[in-house]
Parts: C-alpha cells; structure tokens; sequence
C-alpha cells in the first residue's frame, strides 16, 4: 500500500474502507540471519537499513511489549544536528541528512517539521560556548547563526528577558533543527521493514541470550527458542539486563527522564527554544500543546515516572523564562527510562562475542539519532566494520579514556549527565 | 521520596545529592582494570541497589541509601562511614 495525495482523496471518497495494516503480525521462525532486540526506533530503523541497503531480509525485530512503546514514544520530539564534538559532530549531521530525506524514503508522512532551534544564552560565558558551538557546526557542514537580544525578540517576544539571574542575552539558532512525529518515526520504519520481508514480532520478550564457545547462537524468548547468526541489542534503557544475558556487563546506568504537556492552545511558540538557564526546552506540537523538560531526576530508576523535585523544577524554569504559560493547564507527565554512560554518548560497537553487537547509550537525546543510529548499526552487523560517520562510539573508550566525547564538558562519570 | 538519615531522621529528597552506586573501593594499587570496573562499569539491576547519598541539606554525612529502582522504596539508610566500602578512612 503506498501513501499519496491521490489515495488520501480517493478513500475519502468512498468512506475510507481501503486501508489496510501497515505491518503483518507473523509467528516467529526457528531461525534468523540477524535477530534484533526491541522494537523501539533504533531497532525498527536498524531492520530497515539492513533489508534496504544491505539486502538482508531474513531478520526478526523482537519487541516486549508493542512497537514504539517505549522511548520512541515517550520523548520530546526534538531533532537537531548541533553537537560539537568529534564522533557526535559527523554522526548527528549524517543523522540530519537522513531526517530530511526519511518521508519520502520511506512514504510517510513523520511530520518532520524543521522550524529552527533556539538555544537561549543568559551570559558572556555561555555566548562565547555558543560561539564555539556554532563554529563546530558550520565546519562540519551544518548551519547555526548567532542571534543577539532583538534576533531573539523578533522571533519570541514573549520570553522574559530581564530576569534577574538569567537575562534572554541572545541564541544560537540553527534552522533545520525541529521536531518529527515521534510514533510516525517508529511506524513508518516499521512499514518499511516490514514491506521488505522484516518480521516484526511484538509481545515477545527476550529472556536470554546463547552463547557457545565465544560465539552467539540465538535467543530464549517468552515465545521459544530462536536461532541466529546475529543478534543486535537495541534495547535502551534495558540494555544493562539484556546484555547482562550473554554475561556481559556495560558502562551504563538506567536513569528516569520526565517530560510535560499543556492542552491545546492556539500558536503562540514557533520554534523549538532551549534555555542554558536549566537545561529547560519546549516547543508546541501541531495539536497545539505545550511540550516540554529538563534534566533527568539524578538517581537510577526503572519506574518509568519521576518524583517532584524534577517537576516542581521544570515549572519554576517555564515560570521564570516564559511567564505567560503560567495560565496553560499541565494536561500530561510522564517518565521514560534512559541508558546513561559515563560521558552522555552512545555505544555503537562489536560487544566481544561473535556476532552479538551493541547499540546502546542513547540517553535522553537518542530520538534525533534514530535514523542515522539504525544506518550505521546495519552498517556494522552486516559489514562487521564501523559507518564512517559513527567510528567513535567505541565501547573500550571508558577503559582506554582516548576518545570520551563529554559534550557538556562536566567528566565522564556516571550520573553528571 | 523520603530518606531517614540516621543523625536527621526523616527528611525530604531535596536534602540530598546523589552521587550513585555505593561500591568498595579498590586499594590504590589495584590494576588499572579494576579501576575501570568501580568508575565505569555497572550491575544496574532493576531492584535494591546500595547508593551514597550526601545529606548535603542536613547535616552533612554521606549516607549508603539502599533503595529499590523500580518501586523508589528506600529501604535503609546507614552512614557511609561505617559501611566498609574501602577508601581513606
Ligand atoms: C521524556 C523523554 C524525552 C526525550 N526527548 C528527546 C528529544 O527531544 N530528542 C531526542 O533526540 N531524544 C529524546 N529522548 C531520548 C530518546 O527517546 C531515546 O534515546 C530513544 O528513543 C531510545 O531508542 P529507542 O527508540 O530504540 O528506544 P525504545 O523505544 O525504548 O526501544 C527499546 C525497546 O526495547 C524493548 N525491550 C527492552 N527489553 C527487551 C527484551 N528483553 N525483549 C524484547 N524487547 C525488549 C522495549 O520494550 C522497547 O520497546 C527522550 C526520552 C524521554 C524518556
Ligand atoms: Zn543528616
């Protein structure tokens, strides 16, 4: 079934009775070239680019609970290709080149919506980071642009720009930072797959994994036994206890993060706009609501909901720098859980055992990754050789300390990030 | 979440940071492996772990917090000092 203007007219013109699934709903087999595990975006993505660029299509997504919901989900929508350094800088931008050309690639409609991204600086030191920023950026291909206090006011004048503490100084803008329909992400990747002979099976949840002699031979499932050359992790948050499975241990603690949304008000926010005052970020969806966070709670959770302390502070954050909201009525929360590592980055590696790979690490940003994510990890499982734009997500960089990529400059130890 | 710190008594999360899984220390002259497993590596199961928790609000002691990740039911609460995890006495 392929989507198009001509067929949106045509069913709604004969009472919208031919649609049909998106994706088949089939057994699992006793056996599979690639077997991967979740069904979240990056191991939707990851089947798709296999089938697509890598001709492998004897594969299995093995999903828990439903497809998309977990992170992909949960998260706050936000794509941005404006990272600064080595490793993150060249493998966002890839990411970003995939985003703009995902819809049409994939014939759906992910509501990708490149409205521009306003990070707000409040101070000499973090507009002379913004600077560094910005110069990363456009060297590695991709756009930012300094904006002072009137470039700011011009596009969002309703921001409080004479807070005591944390005066709206200016911004770094980068245009083709936006938002994308988070769940389109994951069913539209899914659609793709499974058109190419993925099967997605949900409801079935990885119990362990075999291995023999340093090398994996498959899955245990709540749905039996499945054999398989390869097995790719792309669990998330769940990465420490699946891979604890095949015995191994990560550099990695599972974290809650929490995210808001109003009811539905008319347009007021245009853009994305990301506050350096507490790391506070909101935009509005095209249903008209108020999306917004901040940091994560700062202590290991698997409770996917937050406390509080987190809430109260995310509040105070929109009280302080866009004070109109204080009338807009909180219709939603909700948590999602994060695999953190010590330096913030992601894990797209070999794990050690033949045949097993990881993807993992994506903390609270891995929605933006998620296409360039599933490209390079398919990349690796079929190549066994790294993307060129994802040579740096090194498992042994912890160990060997060369290569840490600590984006927000604190240390790359746990629970700074 | 509520912590009863054992010189406070009960007091509100807020009170505290938390700097993460409470683990032995390794003596200083443990091979550079052992060194990457305390900073790096993690369990991370989903149930109690061991954490140290600075009542930086209260009176100040670091606190082994042994809390359930899943339920975010604080189970106990002792001063770290007397919990054996190694390092500078
Ligand atoms: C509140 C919140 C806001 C966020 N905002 C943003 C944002 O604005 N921009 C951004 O770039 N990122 C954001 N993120 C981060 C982003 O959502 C994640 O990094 C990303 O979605 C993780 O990858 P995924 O989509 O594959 O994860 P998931 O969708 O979580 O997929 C993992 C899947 O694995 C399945 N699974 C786990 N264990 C097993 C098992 N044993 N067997 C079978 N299946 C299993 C799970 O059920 C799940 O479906 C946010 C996250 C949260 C929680
Ligand atoms: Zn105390």
């Amino acid at each position: 079934m392929r989507f198009s203007g001509w067929r949106v007219l045509k069913e709604g013109l004969t009472g919208n009775k031919g649609w049909t699934g998106h994706w088949r709903d089939p057994e699992p087999k006793r056996e599979y070239d690639v077997v991967i595990i979740g069904g979240g975006g990056h191991g939707l993505a990851t089947a798709y680019y296999l089938a697509k660029e890598h001709g492998i299509t004897n594969i299995a997504v093995l999903e828990k609970g439903y497809l998309g919901g977990g992170n992909v989900g949960r998260n706050t929508t936000i794509v941005r290709a404006n990272y600064y350094l080595p490793g993150n800088s060249e493998f966002y931008s890839h990411s970003m080149h995939l985003w703009e050309g995902l819809e049409q690639d994939l014939n759906y409609n992910a509501m990708m919506s490149q409205r521009g991204l306003m990070m707000i600086y409040h101070n000499d030191g973090q507009r002379d980071a913004m600077v560094r920023r910005g110069n990363a950026i456009i060297n590695q291909g991709d756009d930012a642009e300094l904006l002072d206090i009137e470039g700011v006011r011009q596009r969002a004048p309703f921001l409080n720009f004479d807070d005591n503490r944390f005066p709206v100084m200016g911004a770094l803008l980068h245009r083709r930072g936006g938002t994308a329909r988070h769940d389109a992400v994951a069913w539209g990747f899914a659609r793709g797959a499974d058109m190419r002979g993925v099967d997605l099976i949900q409801n079935c949840e990885v119990t362990g994994i075999d291995v023999e002699n340093g090398k994996v031979r498959g899955v245990q499932t709540s749905r039996g036994v499945i054999r398989a050359k390869k097995v790719a992790l792309a669990a998330a948050g769940r990465s420490g206890q699946v891979a604890a499975m095949a015995g191994l241990r990560l550099p990695i603690e599972s974290h809650v993060l929490q995210a808001f949304v109003t009811e539905g008000l008319k347009p007021i926010i245009n853009h994305v706009i990301a506050f350096a005052e507490s790391h506070m970020y909101i935009s509005q969806s095209d249903k008209g609501g108020l999306v917004f966070g901040s940091y994560l709670d700062f202590y290991n959770s698997y409770a996917a909901r937050g406390n509080l302390p987190m809430v109260e502070h995310t509040m105070e954050s929109i009280m302080a720098m866009v004070p109109a909201l204080g009338k807009a009525r909180l219709l939603r929360s909700w948590g999602g859980i994060m695999d953190m590592t010590p330096d913030g980055s992601p894990i797209i590696d070999h794990s050690g055992i033949e045949g097993l790979y990881l993807n993992c690490g994506w903390c609270y940003g891995g929605f933006k990754a998620t296409p360039g994510s599933g490209n390079a990890y398919a990349h690796l499982i079929a190549t066994d050789r790294p993307h060129g734009a994802a040579t740096k997500f090194k498992l042994d960089r912890f160990r060997s300390g060369y290569g840490l990529m600590d984006e927000e400059g604190t240390g790359a130890q746990h629970n700074l990030h | 979440m509520r912590v009863t710190c054992p010189n406070c008594g009960e007091r509100d999360r807020r009170e505290f940071y938390v700097k993460g899984a409470a683990l032995v220390r390794p003596g200083a002259d443990a091979p550079v492996e052992a060194w990457h497993e305390h900073v790096h590596m993690r369990d991370n199961p989903a149930g109690d772990v061991h954490e140290l928790w600075y009542h930086e609000m209260g009176c100040g002691a670091w606190l082994n917090v042994c809390r359930n990740v899943v339920s975010h039911e604080v189970v106990s609460a002792v001063l770290a000092a007397g919990s054996d995890l190694g390092g500078a006495r």
